[in-house]
């Protein structure tokens, strides 16, 4: 049961999709403190590029391609949503949520590698920040792509479609943070 | 843009509350905004409670060093650093937080925009009860060994990042926690909050047709919503300092201390307007129906808040004039820190401007609505001090700093709530308070307010030094005529939380045993007085339309001095 105010729309703008750019507004703000705080670190310790020098360009370049293709896959489900075709929209989504367990799997391998080569969060405050912040990052690829999976179980019965739009700006969102992170954790060396 | 449904009656909305609900789905499980607000409310009020009897405690440890503390006992230097610490959190984050913004806001954004409901009621839901859970880490602190985290309401590093320096490893994060799922929390509120009322305004009801109040609490919801990511992020990272061991805030291994200071206060001063702003909206409501009159200059009030809140932004750093910032920088910190006076007292002129010529009635509510503009005003003017570097460079860390803001929180926190409760307490319970327990109530707090803390600000111009267990170490603060001063405070608080005893009363009397209110006993506007007492699950049998802004007191063509927002003429 839904309250009426839910359905009202006085700005002129959908209620889910308004309340969607709040959640991106105060996202923007938690990693924009988190890489500001980087940022200003970096700055006055150069000796961190002899640390980002151990990271592995090549996998992060590969992750940044598939969070990019994963971001292409949820444009075509919300253009499968916008004309009303729900299963199509939900195959689309769920390649999308396959693009997320790629974007992990492929992290996971990395950290693997990466502290059995001695580089942990406690080695040195850059690798604080390359676990920490590529961290909060994955976690929100993991929530949202639980949340698609809800969407999509939704849609593909055809059922509250507009959710597609919303998962996708979300999810576009969380393909942004990365392509500030990559830059900044693996190619300034 | 034109309202798309008007008056639409959802079948299965209508009869909802026929159903006969057993006590915890209604109370404990409700979606209802009013019932989470009651939540928020009480919640709020039990922890103002703990949080109050923490002050009574270590001020009685300042006005009597060393002898035992009736329902305490002897109060140890450890138990004195967890108590003003979690006195200063619980009364920020857990009473200011939950009373001004989401219980007021929960109350009253749906009944004063003309809506059914929270957009979302289910998160609506989830946020308190994330709140709750909050609080009860907090709580849980006080029992696991080492006791309450005592690094101080602002946590800095590397005392808050070191068990060996602060001696209370668990409590230290269990601190952290709660402050961050109290973030959480407000973040989902504050998004239904500002939506709610972008949104799901009443027909015809223009922006300029918002009530003040609602304006306030939205702007505010937006300015913690912006200012607290950073700290989430600095918490996250001083979490991990905590237990994992990394060093984001450590000198010796290439972190920077002063950069949580930075995160904190970025956060912390904008916070200050967060739980302002909602104050200053319910006195806006409270002096134009007592008063009746328009306010005076609403949109100068409007944008004027709006400024405020952009200058929030830039004048964090006046919080750490002696931290080793640049003093070039320090300049433009006090620059900003004087600019952001100019706009709060502008409104208090229009306050006092709204005030002039009317037909002033002085009920209980109008008492502390005319107290918290005196009141915030000695809080001010005593910042312009501390807002100047070269002024600030010897009043920092002293109690004329605390005398300073507990000026300006009381007046928000404790009577800009009085001012709410008692002006709306006969929509929240279909009741009326008794006028007579609420003055001796209102004189009493007032005049043991001003006890408690003009004194503290004397101290603090002798030199008293913040966060001090026992002043008889320091030969130069040990002497009779300060201790005088010591006593005299602390027996005012005893004196003001006596008092409370007479509120409580009259609360719980009113609510069950008071004179029936009926929907609209101070013959106000706005939409929430054309609702039953209390108004009933969806609000209204049929949702109002509005046809004209919510301060048309005392109108040239209209007999009766009042027009309600709602009647088409």
């Amino acid at each position: 049961m839904r309250p009426i105010a839910t359905t009202r729309s006085a700005s002129g703008m959908p209620t889910g999709l308004l309340a969607v750019w709040w959640v991106v507004a105060s996202e923007i703000v938690i990693f924009g403190g988190l890489l500001a705080s980087y940022l200003m670190y970096r700055l006055s310790h150069d000796s961190w590029s002899e640390q980002a020098a151990n990271t592995n360009t090549a996998i992060g370049a590969t992750n940044t391609f598939v969070l990019l293709t994963s971001s292409f896959l949820a444009v075509s489900a919300h253009a499968a949503a916008e004309k009303g075709d729900g299963k199509k929209a939900a195959r689309y989504l769920w390649y999308t949520i396959g693009g997320a367990a790629t974007f992990v799997a492929i992290k996971s391998y990395e950290w693997y590698t990466e502290i059995s080569h001695g580089f942990t969060i406690t080695s040195n405050t850059f690798w604080s920040f390359y676990y920490t912040a590529a961290g909060i990052h994955a976690l929100h690829v993991i929530a949202g792509a639980f949340i698609m999976a809800i969407v999509a179980r939704e849609a593909a019965k055809g059922l509250e479609l507009h959710r597609v739009e919303l998962i996708g700006i979300y999810w576009h969102f969380v393909d942004i943070v990365w392509i500030f992170l990559f830059p900044l954790l693996y190619i300034a060396k | 843009m034109a309202e798309s449904i008007p008056h639409e009656v959802d079948p299965a909305h209508g009869d909802h509350h026929h159903e006969d609900q057993g006590f915890v789905s209604k109370y404990l499980l409700s979606t209802d905004h009013k019932i989470i607000a009651m939540q928020y409310m009480f919640t709020g009020m039990l922890m103002a409670v703990i949080g109050g009897f923490m002050s009574y405690v270590f001020r009685m440890q300042l006005a009597f060093p060393g002898e035992s503390v009736p329902l305490w006992g002897i109060v140890t230097p450890a138990n004195y650093n967890a108590l003003i610490t979690n006195h200063g959190t619980i009364m920020i984050f857990w009473v200011a937080m939950p009373v001004l913004i989401a219980a007021f806001g929960n109350y009253l954004i749906p009944l004063m925009v003309g809506a059914d409901d929270m957009v979302f009621p289910k998160l609506n839901r989830l946020s308190y009860q994330i709140f709750l859970i909050s609080a009860l880490v907090l709580l849980s602190s006080y029992l696991v060994e080492g006791g309450g985290f005592g690094g101080a309401w602002t946590s800095y590093p590397p005392l808050s990042a070191k068990s060996q320096y602060n001696l209370t490893p668990a409590g230290a994060s269990l601190w952290l926690l709660a402050v961050a799922l109290e973030f959480v929390a407000f973040l989902l509120g504050g998004i239904n909050f500002i939506t709610t009322a972008m949104n799901s305004r009443a027909p015809g009801m223009k922006l300029y047709d918002i009530p003040m109040v609602i304006w306030m609490i939205v702007i505010a919801s937006i300015l913690f919503m912006v200012s607290v990511g950073p700290l989430i992020a600095g918490a996250i990272m001083l979490f991990f300092d905590q237990t994992i061991g990394t060093a984001f805030f450590d000198p010796n291994r290439g972190g920077d201390p002063i950069l949580w200071q930075h995160l904190f206060w970025f956060f912390g001063h904008p916070e200050v307007y967060v739980v302002l702003l909602p104050a200053v909206g319910i006195t806006a409501e409270i002096i134009t129906v007592f008063a009746r009159k328009k306010l005076f200059a609403y949109k100068t009030v409007l944008h004027t808040a709006v400024g405020t809140g952009v200058l929030s932004f830039t004048v964090w750093a006046h919080h750490q004039f002696i931290a080793g910032i640049d003093p070039r920088m320090a300049h433009i910190f006090t620059l900003t820190t004087l600019l952001i006076s100019i706009p709060i007292a502008e409104m208090m002129f229009v306050y006092i401007a709204t005030l002039y010529g009317g037909s002033i009635r002085l009920a209980t509510p109008m008492l502390w609505a005319l107290a918290f503009i005196g009141e915030f005003l000695i809080g001010g003017v005593t910042g312009i001090f501390l807002g100047a570097s070269g002024a600030d460079v010897y009043f920092h860390d002293t109690y004329f700093v605390l005398a300073h803001f507990h000026y300006t929180f009381y007046p928000i926190a404790i009577i800009g709530t009085f001012a709410g409760v008692s002006y709306w307490f006969p929509k929240m319970f279909g009741r009326m308070m008794n006028e007579t327990l609420g003055k001796i109530h209102f004189w009493g707090s007032i005049i043991s307010f001003n006890f408690i803390f003009i004194p503290l600000f004397v101290l603090g111009t002798a030199g008293q030094h913040r966060r001090i267990f026992d002043f008889q170490n320091f030969p130069a603060l040990a002497t009779p005529e300060l201790q005088q001063l010591r006593i005299l405070a602390t027996m005012s608080l005893v004196v003001m939380l006596g008092f409370q005893f007479v509120w409580v009363y009259n609360f719980i009397n009113s609510m069950f045993r008071g004179p029936k209110a009926g929907k609209n006993p101070w013959k106000a506007n706005t939409l929430e007085w054309s609702a039953d007492s209390p108004p009933p699950h969806g609000n209204w049998p049929e949702l109002p339309t509005v046809y004209r802004p919510p301060y048309e007191y005392s109108h040239p063509d209209r007999e009766e001095d009042y027009w309600p927002q709602h009647l088409p003429n």
